[in-house]
């Protein structure tokens, strides 16, 4: 089976500076695939460009086995979902109004909304728990329900694989399991593969089939997470000490960040 | 249920018929006002072809007050909208091309045109446009590079656009003894005085494909108001749909201020009555700003037209007073 996606010797650079050198993995379908790695390692422009927002210098990003460049921006967004990171947000849409947007790569350019649509909309709010807001201003959400309006807005363009820029970034506890239980879900019922930016170590070993590290705009190790999320690698790569051991619920690693305070100061 | 019409369309057909019967409502009374008197029904008698062949009445309201009352829709119509166009693209709720400065570059563009004696159409027209142009590069210069611009330092770089820009048109008036150019504070203000019904009809054979493009874009810029990251991952074309927007939007803005000058605010005060009205869908908004703006224009040219006991005062000024102060709540509430 060909992968979902295939990437190779992707480079890409902003004005003169490299963010991305030489990046090739891929990504089988029905994968729940976190890229994590420090802060300018690149996890966003790489997000970016497999969302097709960035068009890279180098290298080709295959999606279901064909070039990403040979999709027009429609068909783009029929096979491939992107949630960005959260912006504020001023205008009142409801949640309804802005979970039917996703339906505009299936509608012509005034984006009139079949019955199929709204059905299809409606199913979306129901799968990430949002239908009884349906009429409520999105401006007015709590940041957990934002961003479940917003999964579902993506659910909407029906794609085969959906991205992710920092989902859970600056929510609380129980909106973190919400959404990443929500990730696991989509795998598994709709057969979408999830690949998603990820600031938080400790969720990309729980969820994570694959987990990608990157660090200044390369390649450290791929793998499952008991192979990637070392404590070695880790130490490594985000340059502060850790300790790592299995995790009380099952066979994932578990990261404990150290306070100086813990620390021999003869050592550091 | 199922072989209802679709919402979206539904609801365009009432709102537009609704403001359609506004602005005709509008333009009657613009017609009827004015110092040559004229009931609404003799008026009506006129308009309908039945009035009494030697009065001057149909004289008065063919060749000067309808033409008058029509650029004022026309101008209305593309300001309201032109403002619409600004917020959606640079997700602000406070640009406007009077705010943003691309009402004054058309007017510098204009004033050069006016000043090598080129005529009015296409010639003054034309280096307005160019002048927009320039101005909405030097805006999208200062804001590249940041995905969301922030409020204060859009604002702020309009502001210091438009000082820019006024300072070079007294430069131009100053530095001339044209003759041309005696009417030119009147005329900078926002005057609609000295309509013609053939240039208004050239001005709309501009304006109207303009109209068309925009909506024909209206749910574009209804992702576009999600994050531009987010209307490209669901199939926009975000060069291609931008660049388009952009374009025409300056391109009727200077084709209105080369006609009749610097008219502020209603780019501001339309688009946010409306949306408070109608919601955030551009599909319904794009025809009510046309619509709408048309007749608050006209409400603003007649309350121009007839509220100095002598004489008159340039439509702007009754824009200005309307328009700044709702301006000062709105960044005052947005800023909460």
């Amino acid at each position: 089976m060909k992968p979902t996606i295939k990437v190779t010797n992707l480079s890409h650079a902003f004005a003169r500076r490299e963010v991305l050198r030489n990046i090739s993995f891929t990504v089988e379908k029905g994968d729940f695939f976190i890229i994590i790695g420090p802060n300018g390692s690149g996890k966003t422009t790489l997000m970016k460009l497999l969302a097709g927002i960035l068009r890279s210098r180098s290298g080709e990003i295959e999606i279901l086995g064909r070039s990403s460049r040979r999709y027009t921006p429609k068909a783009l967004a029929r096979t491939v979902a992107f949630v960005p990171q959260r912006l504020p947000l001023e205008i009142p849409y409801t949640v309804e109004e802005a979970v039917l947007l996703g339906r505009a790569p299936y509608q012509g350019a005034l984006g009139i909304e079949r019955e199929i649509d709204l059905e299809i909309a409606r199913q979306a709010m129901q799968f990430t728990g949002v239908d009884h807001l349906a009429g409520a201003a999105l401006d007015k959400l709590s940041g957990g329900e934002q961003q479940r309006v917003f999964i579902a807005r993506a659910i909407c363009q029906e794609p085969d694989i959906m991205l992710l820029d920092e989902p859970t970034a600056s929510l609380d506890l129980a909106h973190q399991v919400r959404v990443m239980d929500l990730m696991e879900k989509l795998e598994e019922q709709k057969a979408i593969t999830v690949i998603m930016v990820s600031h938080d170590v400790n969720l990309a070993a729980m969820y994570g089939d694959q987990v990608l590290l990157l660090k200044d705009g390369e390649i450290v190790c791929i793998g499952p997470p008991a192979d990637v999320l070392s404590f070695r690698k880790l130490e490594e790569t985000y340059g502060c000490r850790l300790l790592v051991d299995e995790s009380p619920l099952g066979r994932f690693p578990r990261i404990t960040l150290v306070p100086g305070r813990y620390m021999d100061p003869q050592l550091t | 249920m199922n072989t209802k019409s679709p919402r979206v369309v539904t609801r365009l057909i009432r709102t537009s018929s609704l403001f359609l019967i506004i602005l005709s409502a509008v333009m009657l009374a613009g017609v009827s006002a004015g110092s040559s008197g004229g009931a609404m029904r003799s008026v009506l008698q006129v308009i309908l072809g039945k009035s009494d062949p030697n009065s001057m009445l149909p004289t008065i309201i063919w060749q000067i007050r309808l033409p008058r009352v029509l650029l004022a829709v026309l101008v209305g119509a593309t300001l309201s909208l032109g403002g619409l166009v600004f917020q959606a693209l640079l997700r602000n709720l406070l640009a406007e091309p009077y705010i943003l400065g691309i009402s004054g570059g058309s007017a510098i563009g204009a004033i050069i045109g006016i000043l090598m004696g080129l005529s009015r159409f296409p010639g003054v027209s034309l280096v307005a446009f160019l002048g927009s142009m320039a101005t909405l590069a030097l805006i999208l210069a200062m804001t590249s590079g940041q995905t969301v611009m922030k409020k204060e330092s859009l604002l702020l770089s309009g502001v210091m656009v438009n000082a820019f820009c006024s300072s070079v048109i007294m430069f131009l008036v100053s530095v001339t003894q044209d003759a041309k150019l005696h009417n030119i504070i009147f005329w900078l203000m926002g005057d609609l005085s000295t309509a013609d019904i053939g240039q208004v009809g050239l001005l709309a054979g501009m304006l109207l494909p303009c109209f068309v493009i925009i909506f024909w874009h209206s749910h574009a810029m209804n992702l576009l108001l999600m994050g531009q990251e987010m209307a490209q991952s669901t199939g926009v074309n975000l060069k291609i749909v931008t660049g388009t927007l952009l374009v025409t939007a300056s391109f009727m803005v200077s084709a209105t201020v080369s006609y009749c000058g610097l008219i502020g605010f209603v780019g501001l005060v339309m688009p946010h009555l409306l949306r408070l009205i109608l919601g955030p869908d551009h599909r319904i908004l794009v025809p009510a700003c046309i619509l709408g703006g048309g007749s608050y224009l006209v409400i603003c040219d007649l309350l121009a037209r007839t509220l100095p006991p002598q004489g008159e005062m340039p439509a702007g000024v009754v824009t200005a007073i309307i328009g700044a102060p709702l301006f000062i709540i709105l960044l005052k509430k947005s800023g909460r």
